[in-house]
């Protein structure tokens, strides 16, 4: 008797805890063997840009907060660079300070739930642990400072919601002092972990050429070796007066592009996110970080495309301005959206189990997917 | 690196009609104007030309220009007939570092456009996005599906101005 040797389709999602959401994944196999891998996405599809449409500038800020909800930091600063580009308004030194480490914060707390869960779906459950202890740093620095922990408001239109506490530039030096040697025992624990380089070694190995024709941006065309870097590439905010390096992938276990040199650019992210901090913290000047909201935001009609790089990539806000107190169209490019893409690209040929590997190392956040 | 008019008169050389304007007036970013029809021969142009090399696609994005007349139909519900829909097309070259805003318009009862899907892969789920919200059909795209929206929503497109929340969804009543 001969094998069955037809292709079988199964379905991975929308309910499966390696998918970091609710996204579908179809995949057609030969046995353990992926022929084909179809995203379906939608199932948290909030209607943002309908709701922004709705809303005056200020008001679409909390809306941002809940597109890529690990990093709503930066979601805020995209949106509200763009507003500023649109209303042509100076901004407070100060306050360009305080964005800066806030963004870097939330890079590096961000930036720590990817490694955690890209380990975690393939197995290394302990480091997941220790890497959410030292998020919960961050976010009680987030909380100290504007109230909340995960979804803040907390940068507005020319200004910031709040002043920071007295006790948060301290408390920030603290949590450098702690972190840097977490990095160091995170490297020995899960990096540089046989099993870890087993699983994602040579997996999902992604060519640069096939990157930038995707638009893939953020660790995962860094981790195909282009030191492209929004910070660097088209500086915002303040970010050409620090010194900091663009981590690339190397291939240092495997291929250049493969899963582990995406997860290595971004343990190599926090350390230049710490950089910029030490670099940023001891220069605040002193100021108002209320004084340049403007009492009446309406933009002169014009567009603008203005992107700023969140931790998963490029995030760009495309904002049509009618002149009136609402914008007339905004459209988010998500890096997440651009990014999951690839996966048909990346999974061809591969197992099964590989699939996990391969999602976890592009880190997907589905609220700013399915917008 | 080369400023927007630059290309702009590279292209008007190689394209004569098909470039239809560079518009100056709006105050962040100069926008060309393109023949819907051409965008994909204008965008290939664009990305091997060795001293444009726009190889990346940073963003595509569908918009209502509700440019049209406001009518009521015969159930007396607000509708805009005529005018535009446009998709807009930021590129960007990661060797020379340059950036332009490519524009096409087309017309709001028979929105076609060129797909760019063979000169940016980018373009796949951005142009199934716009089709999705806006109903502007990519000619010649290979998979042209709803993304956002449930495959066999029949209400219409959520981002044009004049579309109006279905009551039921497959005989449930839609809350909101």
């Amino acid at each position: 008797m001969a094998l069955k040797t037809e292709t079988m389709v199964l379905n991975m999602g929308p309910q499966h805890p390696s998918t970091h959401g609710v996204l579908r994944l179809e995949l057609e196999i030969e046995g353990e063997l992926i022929l084909s891998v179809k995203p379906h996405i939608g199932y948290l599809h909030r209607c943002f840009e309908k709701h922004a449409e709705a809303m005056t500038y200020p008001q679409v800020i909390p809306y941002t907060d809940r597109l890529d909800y690990l990093a709503a930091m930066g979601n805020n600063f995209g949106y509200v660079i763009a507003v500023e580009k649109l209303l042509g308004i100076q901004i407070p030194e100060r306050v360009e300070y305080i964005r800066v480490i806030m963004a870097e914060l939330q890079r590096i707390a961000s930036h720590l739930v990817a490694i955690a869960t890209n380990g975690a779906d393939i197995g290394a459950l302990t480091p997941f642990l220790y890497l959410f202890r030292d998020r919960e740093y961050i976010l009680s620095l987030f909380e100290m400072t504007c109230g909340a922990r995960m979804l803040y408001n907390y940068m507005w239109i020319g200004g910031l919601s709040h002043d920071i506490h007295p006790d948060f530039v301290r408390k920030t030096k603290e949590f450098i002092n702690h972190f840097r040697p977490t990095i160091v025992e995170l490297n020995n624990l899960l990096t540089f972990n046989k099993i870890f380089i087993e699983r994602t070694a040579n997996v999902g190995i992604l060519p640069l050429d096939t990157a930038i024709n995707f638009g893939a941006s953020g660790p995962v065309l860094r981790g195909s070796g282009l030191a492209f870097d929004v910070r660097r590439e088209d500086p915002y905010s303040i970010y050409n007066r620090f010194d900091f390096e663009i981590p690339t992938g190397k291939g240092l276990v495997g291929t250049v592009g493969d899963c582990w040199d995406r997860y290595y650019v971004r343990v190599l992210e926090m350390e230049q996110s710490l950089r910029i901090i030490e670099q940023a913290i001891d220069n605040i000047p002193e100021g108002d970080v209320h004084s340049a909201i403007p009492k009446r935001i309406k933009p002169p009609k014009g567009t603008i495309y203005s992107r700023v790089e969140n931790p998963r990539g490029e995030l760009g806000y495309f904002i049509i301005s009618d002149g009136n107190l609402n914008p007339f169209r905004v459209k988010v490019r998500a890096p997440s959206f651009v990014n999951l893409e690839l996966m048909g690209e990346l999974c061809k040929g591969h197992l099964v189990a590989d699939v996990i590997a391969i999602l976890g190392s592009l880190d997907i956040v589905l609220g700013e997917i399915d917008r | 690196m080369k400023k927007t008019e630059e290309i702009f008169e590279l292209l008007k050389t190689e394209f004569c009609e098909v470039i239809l304007g560079l518009d100056k007036e709006t105050p962040t970013e100069p926008i060309i104007s393109v023949d819907s029809m051409q965008v994909h021969n204008v965008g290939a142009f664009l990305r091997d030309n060795d001293e444009l090399n726009f190889d990346s696609l940073m963003v595509l994005s569908g918009v209502d220009d509700a440019n049209g007349i406001k009518v009521k139909d015969e159930d007396g519900i607000d509708m805009i007939s005529g005018g535009t829909l446009s998709v807009y097309y930021h590129l960007h070259s990661t060797s020379w570092k340059h950036k332009i805003t490519l524009k096409i318009s087309t017309p709001r009862q028979n929105p076609k456009v060129e797909s760019v899907y063979n000169v940016w892969r980018t373009s796949d789920w951005h142009e199934r996005e716009a089709f999705d919200m806006f109903g502007i059909i990519f000619l010649n795209h290979p998979d042209l599906r709803r993304i956002l929206m449930p495959y066999d929503w029949e209400a219409g497109y959520p981002l044009r101005k004049d579309y109006k929340n279905p009551e039921f969804y497959k005989g449930m009543k839609v809350p909101y």
